[in-house]
């Protein structure tokens, strides 16, 4: 394991699993998100569909400044979490991943939605007279059918939190070890006289993993249409 | 028993329907597409919840709006075969077959897998995916989906409408076979009066979000004043007769009724079934002295029994044609020309030769009641 320093190996180490667990904990939410704002009708869904969209629009900072202020020690989330749980986010590697899964929040969940929207509903209803109750329903026809849009969600989610960092440096700080995900590295290198090099093999490492992850998610993807049966 | 009692608003449609049949065979609903057909089966099926009424099928209450009764759609224990085959795309031919099945309750699983595999002809799909099969395979497998769960009554809503005629004429039979060889009752939706005549004994006829007549087949066919229901172009008489022999020679088969016997092209029934046959009124023509050397094989004594209204072309002017019902033993009903009417001075209780061609009668035309329970089983 020559090939890459510590300091990398740890970067790359900490980057995934930041990352793995912002997905861990925005994917659930996201499909419960995109299923409400692709079925229901309700006064205020417009706002509801704005404030979602808020962190693609918004500048990174600002959403990292939100999270320092809100689950900061200091923040009522923040003094709330640790007091009852003894959790804490800030400057700490959840936070990281509570930013990461934030950030990639509207992505997941606009993947996630259009799948949804192009279930046949009538196949559904179908399902029904078949015997099959609501959340049978769901498990058996309508989860299945929107899996192409999860996993294109779960990629653009995934390749979005490996990349995260604005919010995340904002809320998390450039801790080594505990928040110096890849891009932090990177940045903290270009900062520094003669961090060129480091900079450059960062940059490298990070397409690689990049091209890995694509590459893999485009043969999950083909996998999954081939079993669906209604892909082209 | 299927008792229904429903009232529903949609925009400005209103469906206000009620009607009682027996659950032996099958219940068409027959009517003009915008009907309110299909709102009545959704509204059976609980897809569409009725503003008020009743449903009841065989004793179960699926809705009543008085008792605060409103079983939810999976609790429902209907099978049903839509427009469009609705089959799911993921799962394999198979995995679509069991679908309902495994979700029946067990005491309630009767019906054979591999009866129904192999009278629908569907073995050799078992491992594809709907999507490589053709429309008329698509529909078989629906049908038999809709039928291993065991449902109380198979609902089909104009489960033909989106094939072309082969496919229609390729599915049919297989509707017939279900119809006599499970124990199912069926409501048929359709606005084909060929398919209603093959496979229906019930006809209920819709018009305009309301239920117009009750009865079999046969007789709501050859009412006058039904007729703009039933259809002014294909109108006529059905006749329920019995296969007395087949005349292998000529191709022919003999059926009676009444103690008169007509000839038509050969039927596939096993002597002693019934059968129905539908004469268009436009197949038939009038003598007045008996017919000598003429090509119609079936010639049949009557007297008329009434001559219809005279009506009125789309565009005001009088029509040509008038429709007059002969009793030959069962009502015939005769289109002729208001020239031949006048020129052979036809009045109420003459006696008149009736003249059925052989060849008019086609395979559309001929269909078999249900057959009784007791026999098959």
């Amino acid at each position: 394991m020559d090939i890459f320093t510590p300091l990398e190996i740890e970067a790359i180490w900490l980057s995934l699993k930041i990352s793995v667990w912002a997905m861990l904990w925005s994917m659930p939410l996201a499909l419960g998100t995109a299923w409400i704002l692709a079925r229901c009708d309700f006064p205020g869904k417009f706002l509801f569909d704005g404030i979602i969209h808020l962190p693609l629009v918004l500048p990174p900072v600002v959403i990292g400044y939100v999270l320092l202020v809100t689950m900061g020690r200091q923040g009522f989330i923040g003094k709330f979490l640790n007091d009852v749980f003894g959790i804490t986010f800030a400057f700490s590697w959840r936070g990281a991943a509570v930013a990461a899964g934030i950030m990639a929040f509207p992505l997941i969940v606009r993947a996630i939605r259009l799948s949804l929207e192009a279930v046949d509903q009538r196949l559904e209803a179908a399902a029904r007279t078949l015997g099959a109750n609501p959340v049978s329903v769901f498990l058996t026809v309508t989860l299945p059918l929107t899996l192409p849009g999860i996993i294109v969600g779960g990629i653009l989610g995934f390749a979005r939190c490996l990349g995260e960092f604005g919010a995340t440096i904002t809320f998390v700080s450039n801790i080594p070890g505990e928040t110096r995900t890849l891009p932090i590295a990177l940045y903290a290198f270009s900062q520094v006289p003669g961090g060129e090099e480091a900079a450059f093999r960062i940059v490298v490492i990070s397409v690689v993993i990049a091209l890995l992850a694509l590459a893999g998610s485009e043969i999950l993807a083909r996998r999954m249409q081939a079993r669906i049966g209604n892909g082209s | 028993m299927i008792q229904i009692q429903i009232n529903r608003q949609l925009g400005n449609f209103r469906v206000s329907a009620q009607f009682e049949s027996q659950t032996r065979g099958v219940v068409a609903l027959f009517g003009q597409s915008g009907s309110g057909k299909t709102s009545i089966v959704n509204m059976i099926a609980g897809l569409l919840t009725p503003d008020s009424g009743r449903i009841k099928i065989d004793g179960r209450v699926l809705f009543d709006s008085d008792h605060k009764i409103n079983l939810k759609i999976h609790e429902r224990r209907i099978g049903y075969v839509f427009q469009e085959s609705r089959l799911f795309p993921h799962l394999s031919i198979r995995s679509n077959l069991n679908y309902g099945r495994k979700r029946a309750p067990k005491n309630a699983r009767q019906i054979d897998f591999e009866e129904v595999i192999s009278v629908l002809g569907i073995g050799h799909l078992m491992d594809q995916k709907p999507r490589t099969l053709s429309g008329g395979e698509r529909q078989r497998v629906a049908l038999g989906r809709a039928l291993l769960a065991n449902p109380d009554i198979l609902l089909m809503d104009e489960p033909l409408a989106s094939l072309d005629a082969a496919r229609k004429s390729e599915i049919l039979p297989f509707i017939e076979m279900v119809r006599d060889r499970f124990d199912v009752p069926i409501i048929y939706v359709s606005h084909s009066m060929d398919e209603i005549i093959r496979l229906a004994d019930t006809l209920v006829l819709v018009n305009d979000g309301e239920i117009a007549a009750v009865g079999p087949v046969e007789e709501l066919t050859s009412r006058l004043d039904l007729r703009r229901l039933t259809g002014r172009y294909d109108a006529g008489s059905v006749i329920a007769a019995t296969v007395e022999k087949h005349d292998e020679e000529y191709g022919l088969t003999h059926l009676t009724f009444d103690g008169k016997t007509i000839r038509v092209p050969r039927v596939q029934a096993p002597v002693g079934s019934t059968a129905r046959v539908r004469i268009r009124a436009r197949d038939v023509s009038l003598a007045l002295d008996k017919p000598d050397k003429v090509s119609q094989l079936n010639v049949f004594t009557g007297k008329i029994s009434e001559i219809g209204e005279r009506r009125n072309n789309d565009d005001g002017t009088e029509s040509h044609d008038i429709d007059i019902c002969v009793d030959i033993g069962v009502p015939l009903w005769v289109r002729i020309t208001r020239w031949s009417l006048d020129q052979m001075q036809l009045s109420e209780g003459k006696e008149v030769y009736a003249l059925v061609k052989s060849t008019s009668i086609d395979r559309q035309s001929l269909g078999q009641q249900t057959p009784n329970k007791e026999k098959i089983s």
